[in-house]
Parts: structure tokens; C-alpha cells; sequence
């Protein structure tokens, strides 16, 4: 039944979903797909993963000299 | 009304968070540090405006994002990209074997995207237009909600949506580009 009119609705709404941005009546109704649709389920898995890479990947290592510089110059307006 | 006494408790544990914000918006380490230090100092100037009890961190990012824009953007005096390729839906997917991997159970594309090095991965993000990567960011990177983000960036919660959904579409294309050209994934397109 993949690639049918309730698939097509539910990977449209993959990102509200993914976004906690739907009422808990929609969020059933994909639920309940999710359930019966395996393909459906393995893609939003896919992105649920890839959104966690992305989050993951995009980190990066604060320089020292940011922290003092920043700490600096909140110490120098606190001495205003 | 919040304490300036207590701003540098407060503020500070989110100087990561910003400073690697900082880094998308401007693709360049030392004006982010420039960035995340005119953030702080207007953040603090301004803290006694700070509501408490309100969301510290998306405050935070509104003076972020609002100083890139203003000053930072406007000193490239670059043209605003507002157009944006559109991409269809499960771009990396389908690309990745998606739909006959699944039925086959296996997960191989789950895989594929371990494979992305930090670069690639921070490369595309950098690659989307402005204002799709900014809402991509906050969403995505963040966690922040839709009327975050539309506060945040201060246009409507429709904006954001349509943003959010032809970014990461693209974005979706920008990385399968980079694994494309990289062999780590094969042009599986049907």
C-alpha cells in the first residue's frame, strides 16, 4: 500500500512530525500509518537519523582566548 | 527584571552553542568571534530588558542573529539570496537506496550517513542561502520551536515553515552532493 494517498500525506507531514509542531489528533493519525507502513516508517527514521547527524556534526570547539575575551569584556563594563 | 550581577552565571554556558552558530552565519572564525563577543556585550547592556522565567537562549540568539544581519551581512554588502532551488521530498534518501533497502530491511543508508565528515557536514549547511540557513540552523542544530524561530528571526510562522521545509531539502541535496564526489554514495536516482 506504499506510495498510496495516507503515504503521501504522512511524508508530507514528516517534518511537523519530526518538529513536535502537530496536535496530538495528527500526530496519532501518522502514528497509526507508521504502524502499518514499514517503508514510511524506515524513511522517517531516516530523517529523525540524519537530523541527529547534521546536529552532531555542526559542533565545534570553542577557542580559549573566546571565553576570556568575552568574560574580559563583561568585567571591563562591570568596572564602568 | 533580570540582574546584571547574574548574567555572566547565566549567559555563559551557551557560548558554544552561539559561538558554532556564529561560524555558519559568517563562514569565517574570527568575525564569529567578533560576533559572539558583540552579542554578549549587547546582551548584557541590555539584560535588565531580559524577562525572567523567559527563554534566556533564544534571546541570546535573537541578538546573534540580529547583529549578523545588521552588521555583519551589511558590511559584505552582498544581495540578499532569497531563492532557493526546490528539491523534491526525500531527496537522500531515495538516493541512498531508500525505498528497496527498506523493503530489503536493511539500513544501509542509515550507515551512509555516518560517513559525512564534520566538514561536509558543516560545508552544506554553510552552502544554503541565508535566510534558509539560519531557520535551519535554529531548528535543526538548536531544537528551537517554529515561534522560536519566528521570533527569533522575526518574520511569520508560515515563513518559517516554508524556509525550514526548502532548506533542508536543499540541504539534503548539498550533502548527497558532497558524498556523490567524495564515491561514498552512488547515484542511485530513479
Amino acid at each position: 500500500m506504499h506510495d498510496g494517498d495516507s503515504c503521501q500525506e504522512t511524508i508530507h507531514r514528516l517534518y511537523h512530525f519530526l518538529d513536535g509542531e502537530l496536535t496530538e489528533e495528527k500526530r496519532a493519525e501518522i502514528r497509526h500509518h507508521l504502524d502499518a507502513c514499514h517503508p514510511c516508517l524506515v524513511a522517517f527514521d531516516f530523517e529523525a537519523e540524519l537530523r541527529q547527524m547534521i546536529a552532531s556534526k555542526c559542533r565545534d570547539r570553542v577557542p580559549d582566548s573566546l571565553r576570556a575575551k568575552v568574560a574580559a569584556a563583561i568585567g571591563h563594563e562591570l568596572r564602568r | 527584571m533580570a540582574d546584571q550581577a547574574d548574567f555572566a552565571d547565566q549567559a555563559m554556558e551557551h557560548v558554544g552553542a552561539l559561538y558554532s552558530a556564529a561560524l555558519r552565519m559568517t563562514r569565517n572564525p574570527s568575525d564569529a568571534e567578533d560576533l559572539v563577543q558583540e552579542t554578549y556585550l549587547k546582551a548584557y547592556r541590555a539584560f535588565d530588558s531580559f524577562r525572567e522565567g523567559t527563554n534566556l537562549k533564544a534571546w541570546l540568539y535573537k541578538i546573534l542573529t540580529n547583529t549578523y544581519i545588521n552588521s555583519y551581512r551589511a558590511r559584505k554588502r552582498r544581495p540578499e539570496q532569497t531563492e532557493i532551488e526546490d528539491v523534491e521530498e526525500l531527496y537522500l534518501y531515495r538516493r541512498l537506496g531508500g525505498l528497496e533497502a527498506a523493503a530489503a530491511g536493511r539500513s544501509a543508508e542509515e550507515e551512509a550517513l555516518d560517513r559525512f565528515t564534520d566538514h561536509e557536514v558543516k560545508e552544506a549547511v554553510e552552502s544554503l542561502p541565508e535566510q534558509f540557513r539560519i531557520a535551519v540552523l535554529l531548528a535543526d542544530v538548536e531544537g528551537f520551536s517554529y515561534k522560536e524561530i519566528a521570533e527569533i528571526t522575526d518574520v511569520p510562522v508560515g515563513t518559517v515553515m516554508s524556509r525550514l521545509h526548502r532548506g533542508r531539502r536543499a540541504l539534503e541535496k548539498a550533502l548527497w552532493q558532497f558524498g556523490f564526489e567524495r564515491g561514498l554514495v552512488g547515484d542511485r536516482e530513479r
